[in-house]
């Protein structure tokens, strides 16, 4: 029985890229910077393309939140071999206060609409590091989760996943319908090719908003500020050990 | 005469290396300590000097304590800024020593420009004052490249320069400025599906790649920098600055005027500063699979390779490992391939002509005595199927913790590699040496990792007398010295054995019409005021 798989994507400020904070300090600099999609998004798409070519899963949904750059984010997963995509359009002004929390609610319900019976997300995204975007779409579906996934395999009863925790690796066992994210270890994303490029251009990608899934905007959280790290002082010569170990007992650092 | 810089002078021509001593008398002259004779009068003249009052000067016035080594500084701070020059000892100390083996000298001052037009100022100020120019590009050489032999003024043009000019998808190129490295290059085409073949291993500037004539593990199938270099921004010496295709052009092919763009690729900064790059992209391809089988001796896994390449197999990539360094591989990966010459192979193409030329070579090596082949198509899997031929560098050197290496570099035809190889073998072993081996022997061009312990001068001269040797052996099958690191300050000799006097003779004219004064990047190709 092929399954139906989800893919989340997020267009985020590229990695590389040096992050400069706004004047206002609420955020930081977005324009004219280059943007890519979500590392841990690429790992997520790579790993249905592969379920897809195990004919494990025969459609691949790629859906993106965003503005209309987003279109670019889909595009490239499309490109790598998903099928179709979902563009649900936030404007600009409104990306500020756009949070997972929303993000879960339009997945779960694109989820639910679409009759999908995998949620594939990445398992954070770079710019927020926030982490719960997976874990709230399973709750709001009530799915099992299978978070920080690095092996996915199927079983006859559903999947057995094995999850990168702290203290090594921990081997789960969930039913379908459920929700995934990838760590870093589940796969090495493939590149998109330009004949695969030029074939995602026919793709069908369909638009919608949050308001046309019931989800309401209006944000939970408040970003109070954002703040560079604290700058690095100049370090400072000392001429010999005697004078090191006079100024590590002036700063306090040593007892004796 | 000014004696204020002669204790420095003194000091530097003690520290001249044997085989340039010709410059000492062109030293002391400028110092005023000798008079200059008839002969030398003409030899002085012939550098491209002029009157006495130049000779009495001391022409390497970038020594920052004199007088005019405080008017340079200031000169070359009025063009890119006082944050933008430095004589930091630790800077110089960097922008003097590159990645290979022979000991760098520092250079007198490091300049970082912004734009070409300060490059070009920049240019024009050391001629003014007859100051060796060096272009420094990611320090990433092994030839010497970078040596500020008689000091001067090292341009760096990589930190503040590092702009992708353009990318024009579909015409497969993009123009890129110095401080765009290939694995920066490929990182912002990727998204359109492209990317820059040009593999040296090293994370090099494109530009500096094109100084050197870089070429790597895909030339087999996708060229080296001289294929794949559609045009160059050049500054010469005297600040000129000029486009070696013509200005903003970058068709595939043309027959308009001399080849510059061919004359400046791999002229190692002998000519001039590169200071953007037109080079090729190429398509992504669809499928790609790695493969790796064992021989029982190099000859076998050349006839492999050689009639792989006449039933028109286009292989992407062909590295051959020779069992010294199979066994350093197995050492520093834990792997457990036998230790015997590995073919290390790479498929490009749609998944229907990978599957296929897969099936073609699997059965040439066979034939050819090919022991198990081992193959991948998933990415990691490829990854770590090759891992033995990335880390081969790293695995050489933790043969013997704290040894260098000396890298040679001959390229041969490839019908002449098995005997070349086996003789190299047995030199080796006469001299008492470690030399892995790894050759690009999709091109006949093969790397000998020859380890010497650096506090061992002694064992560096084996490593020489065994290098040159090799080197002569290549030029007398039909080869050259340098396949791809260039001649740098190691192969000046061989060069003149390679193309003789009469070659080496055009070469000089040229480099006289373009730098009379012999100021950029001395030392290098040619010796020091070599008669131009």
């Amino acid at each position: 029985m092929a399954l139906k798989v989800l893919v989340g994507c997020k267009r985020v400020i590229d990695y590389a890229v040096k992050i400069r904070i706004k004047p206002d300090k609420l955020g930081v600099v977005t324009e004219g910077v280059k943007h890519s999609m979500n590392p841990f998004d690429e790992i997520a798409v790579e790993e249905a393309m592969r379920m897809k070519e195990a004919k494990l899963v025969n459609e691949i949904i790629v859906v993106s939140c965003g503005p209309a750059q987003a279109m670019e984010t889909i595009r490239t997963a499309l490109a790598m071999g998903a099928d179709r995509g979902i563009h649900v359009e936030i404007p600009l002004d409104q990306m500020d206060t756009f949070q997972p929390i929303h993000v879960s609610k339009v997945l779960a319900k694109l989820a639910e609409q679409e009759k999908v019976d995998i949620v594939m997300l990445g398992k954070l995204a770079i710019d927020d590091d926030s982490n719960q975007t997976a874990q709230m779409t399973a709750s709001l579906l009530n799915w099992p989760q299978g978070v920080f996934a690095s092996k996915i395999d199927k079983t006859d009863a559903g999947l057995e996943i094995i999850r990168e925790v702290d203290g090594g690796l921990e081997t789960i066992r969930t039913t379908l319908p459920a929700v995934l994210s990838a760590d870093l270890r589940l796969n090495e994303p493939r590149y998109a090719t330009l004949p695969n490029i030029m074939k995602a251009k026919k793709k069908k990608v369909v638009k919608m908003k949050p308001a046309d899934l019931g989800v309401d905007m209006a944000p939970r959280i408040q970003v109070v500020s954002v703040e560079d790290p604290p700058v690095r002082e100049a370090g400072q010569t000392v001429s010999d050990v005697d004078d090191l170990v006079a100024k590590l007992k002036d700063k306090g650092f040593s007892s004796a | 005469a000014k004696m204020r810089g002669l204790p420095k002078l003194l000091s530097r021509a003690k520290r001249v290396r044997v085989g340039f001593s010709a410059s000492e008398p062109v030293l002391a002259i400028q110092a005023g300590i000798l008079q200059p004779d008839k002969f030398t009068q003409t030899f002085v003249q012939l550098r491209g000097l002029q009157s006495s009052n130049v000779i009495s000067q001391a022409p390497l016035a970038a020594v920052a304590d004199t007088d005019s080594g405080k008017q340079l500084r200031q000169e070359l701070e009025s063009i890119v800024g006082p944050g933008n020059v430095s004589s930091g000892e630790s800077v110089v100390l960097q922008h003097g020593q590159d990645e290979g083996p022979h000991q760098g000298k520092s250079p007198d001052i490091v300049v970082f420009p912004s734009s070409t037009e300060e490059v070009s100022e920049i240019c024009k100020i050391c001629t003014k004052h007859n100051i060796p120019i060096i272009p420094y590009g990611t320090g990433t050489g092994l030839e010497g490249g970078i040596s500020a032999v008689d000091g001067g003024v090292c341009v760096n043009v990589s930190k503040n320069m590092n702009k992708i000019l353009q990318i024009h998808q579909e015409d497969f190129s993009a123009v890129v400025q110095p401080g765009i490295s290939r694995e920066m290059l490929n990182q912002e085409v990727r998204a359109d599906g492209l990317w820059f073949p040009v593999d040296p291993g090293a994370d090099a500037s494109v530009c500096g790649m094109c100084a050197t004539g870089a070429s790597g593990t895909n030339a087999v199938r996708y060229g080296t920098m001289k294929e794949n270099c559609l045009n160059l921004e050049v500054v010469l010496a005297d600040g000129r600055i000029i486009h070696t295709a013509g200005i903003g052009s970058r068709p595939k092919k043309s027959s308009a005027g001399y080849n510059l763009t061919s004359l400046f690729l791999g002229s190692e900064g002998t000519l001039g500063i590169i200071t953007s790059a037109t080079v090729c992209l190429h398509a992504i391809p669809e499928s790609v699979a790695a493969a790796v089988v064992g021989f029982p001796t190099v000859q076998n896994a050349v006839d492999t390779v050689v009639m792989t390449l006449q039933c028109s197999v286009p292989m992407a990539r062909m590295e051959l490992l020779d069992e010294v360094q199979m066994k350093a591989c197995n050492e520093y990966s834990g792997l457990s391939y036998p230790e015997t010459p590995h073919l290390f192979l790479e498929f490009h193409g749609s998944e229907s002509e990978v599957e296929s030329q897969t099936e073609t070579v699997r059965d040439i090596a066979a034939d050819n005595e090919g022991g198990e082949f081992q193959w991948a198509v998933q990415q990691e899997d490829r990854t770590k199927l090759w891992t033995a031929r990335h880390r081969a560098y790293y695995a050489d050197i933790a043969l013997r913790p704290g040894c260098r290496s000396l890298t040679t570099d001959v390229c041969v035809p490839v019908s002449a590699l098995p005997d070349l190889v086996t003789a190299t073998k047995a030199d080796i072993a006469e001299h008492g040496l470690i030399g892995p081996m790894v050759g690009h022997v999709g091109d006949g061009n093969f790397h000998t990792m020859l380890l010497f312990d650096p506090a061992d001068p002694e064992e560096f001269r084996k490593c020489k007398e065994v290098a040159n040797k090799m080197a002569r052996s290549a030029i007398a099958l039909g080869g050259t010295c340098t396949g791809e690191h260039g001649v740098g300050q190691g192969k000046m000799v061989l060069l003149e054995e390679q193309f003789g006097k009469d070659g080496i003779d055009v070469m000089r004219k040229i480099k006289g019409a373009l730098d009379p004064q012999q100021l950029m990047n001395p030392g290098k190709i040619f010796s020091r005021n070599c008669n131009i």
